[in-house]
């Protein structure tokens, strides 16, 4: 049997974080829009000042580049707790720990790494990650249309790229074309936002009232060969590289905000009477908190494990798949069913339900869909057969 | 093709008049005020915390500025927040800095859209 009960080190910064949450960010939510996913400069600075102090800034980031270093299991502990305030999902503690920056930047060159990697993780340059297209984001290795081609020194970039979350703040991008066919002609290159024939056409909307995709385009934007981020045709590889890890904390943070939604819901049961008894005492009630009980539960377990098989060394693929799976689909249902327990309340802007319902939704199309998770898990038991 | 392609609010312009602002909906919302000339002041939004939407945040917003002459359009709209991070980037785009009434903070951490626009924003 797995014993996943946390070592004294992991409590410690769990109980940490879970402080820092209560202490610090939920108090602010207070005086905030509720769909806001931005602290004042001010306090973010003060939180961020805090974080660096505590020495957990930049949690994601590997130790050889100044980061915590945290392994997969503690990190995904600490996602469970970091995403339990209103604004957790998207924007965990917003975002005063620090983000991972664009991990492809870690394999680049050592001249890419000064004039980018280092920039970015010292919060002077910021970055976007230009892999989705109009064509489709679940298989890169057919849907990718923007086209390089060698012209002397550099590449001539041509094409659109679509879904890409923060470009339009950004100063590069790793973007990934098509150099060749199949999956060994991607290539990925990090173009700076002020090269000539680059730009953000036009913000997409989504279920995130903050968080907004951007468009971009590329007519005949030269790219130095200098900015090829590995080797041509090797783009596939570095866009999926970390993309199994990356979905376990994501998985977790889901469960995060479906806990809150969850705990919100059995203490509104036991307070809210109809026809003089408290909801608590209605079966129908009873059996949607058993229902959220069973989906967190679970999908905790499942989270747990395939961190516990990433950090050991072993396969993990599937492992990932399945708490994606899990995760995402679970709290969507929690949250889902916590609206209903709280009645109008519930779907009003005045709890933080309604904000996580929109938000969950999108999780189970982020960071690969629920059909692509099982696409991989069913190759990995089917192998070729699968397609 | 060099022109940002953010959407701006297609609502017809309606004067700053309290029969105007009465018949508004209390609904969440991105507003744009501008001068008789047709020059933007500001925009801004009703978020879920303003008491009657975009009623009540016009009319404080009209309120705070000397609303004589001052027209407003209005766009209902739950993604409040990134529709007025859009119009401010639009805005932008097209004339180098924000609405005069905007404040700087509004600035703070904004996009660009379009190719390379130079301008300052906090």
């Amino acid at each position: 049997m797995i014993d996943f009960t946390p070592t004294q080190e992991q409590q410690a910064l769990i109980d940490l974080v879970r402080r820092f949450v209560r202490e610090e960010i939920v108090p602010l939510e207070a005086d905030l829009d509720p769909d806001a996913s931005e602290l004042r400069p001010e306090d973010a600075a003060r939180l961020e000042a805090k974080v660096r102090a505590l020495g957990l800034y930049g949690m994601d980031v590997p130790e050889e580049f100044g980061g915590a270093g945290l392994d997969v299991m503690t990190r995904t502990l600490l996602a469970f707790e970091m995403t339990q305030h209103r604004g957790g999902l998207y924007a965990p503690c917003y975002g005063v720990f620090g983000g991972a920056g664009l991990a492809q930047l870690y394999d680049a060159s050592d001249d890419q790494k000064e004039r980018y990697l280092y920039p970015m993780l010292r919060g002077e340059k910021h970055g976007y990650f230009g892999l989705s297209e109009p064509s489709g984001g679940s298989d890169p290795a057919r849907a990718i249309r923007t086209r390089a081609v060698k012209d002397g020194d550099d590449w001539i970039i041509n094409g659109s790229k679509l879904w890409i979350s923060g470009a339009d703040k950004a100063d590069f991008g790793v973007v990934f074309t098509r150099t060749g066919e199949g999956r060994d002609g991607i290539t990925a290159f990090i173009v700076d936002s002020d090269t000539p024939g680059f730009q953000v056409r036009r913000v997409v909307h989504t279920m995130r009232s903050t968080h907004y995709a951007t468009e971009l385009s590329f007519d005949d934007a030269r790219v130095s060969d200098r900015n090829r981020l590995g080797e041509v045709g090797k783009g596939f590889a570095l866009a999926n590289g970390r993309l199994s890890a990356q979905r376990i904390p994501y998985a977790a943070q889901c469960i995060g905000v479906a806990e809150v939604a969850h705990r919100m819901a059995v203490e509104y049961s036991k307070l809210r009477e109809t026809f003089g008894q408290p909801l608590a005492a209605r079966q129908g009630i009873q059996w949607m908190l058993v229902e959220n009980e069973i989906d967190l539960r679970s999908a905790r377990l499942l989270v747990l494990q395939a961190a516990a098989k990433a950090d050991a060394g072993e396969p993990f693929r599937t492992e990932a798949a399945v708490a994606k799976i899990v995760a995402t689909e679970g709290a969507g249902r929690v949250v889902d069913r916590a609206m209903q327990i709280h009645g109008g309340l519930g779907v009003s802007k005045e709890l933080p339900l309604e904000r996580w319902y929109r938000e969950l939704r999108i999780r189970r199309i982020g960071e690969g869909p629920t059909e692509v998770q099982k696409l991989i898990i069913a190759r990995d038991l089917l192998g070729r057969v699968a397609g | 093709m060099n022109a940002a392609h953010g959407l701006a609010i297609r609502g017809a312009w309606h004067p700053a008049t309290e029969t105007a602002l009465s018949t508004l909906p209390a609904t969440l919302g991105v507003f744009e005020i501008a001068d008789s000339s047709g020059q933007i002041q500001l925009i801004g939004y009703a978020g879920g915390r303003s008491l009657f939407g975009l009623r009540s945040t016009l009319a404080t917003a009209l309120a705070d500025n000397s609303s004589i002459g001052l027209k407003f359009r209005v766009e209902q709209n739950m993604q409040y927040i990134s529709r007025w991070k859009e119009l401010l980037m639009l805005h932008f785009s097209q004339h180098g800095t924000l609405p005069p009434l905007n404040s700087a903070e509004d600035g703070v951490g904004l996009g660009r859209l379009g190719p390379a626009i130079q301008g300052d924003l906090p």
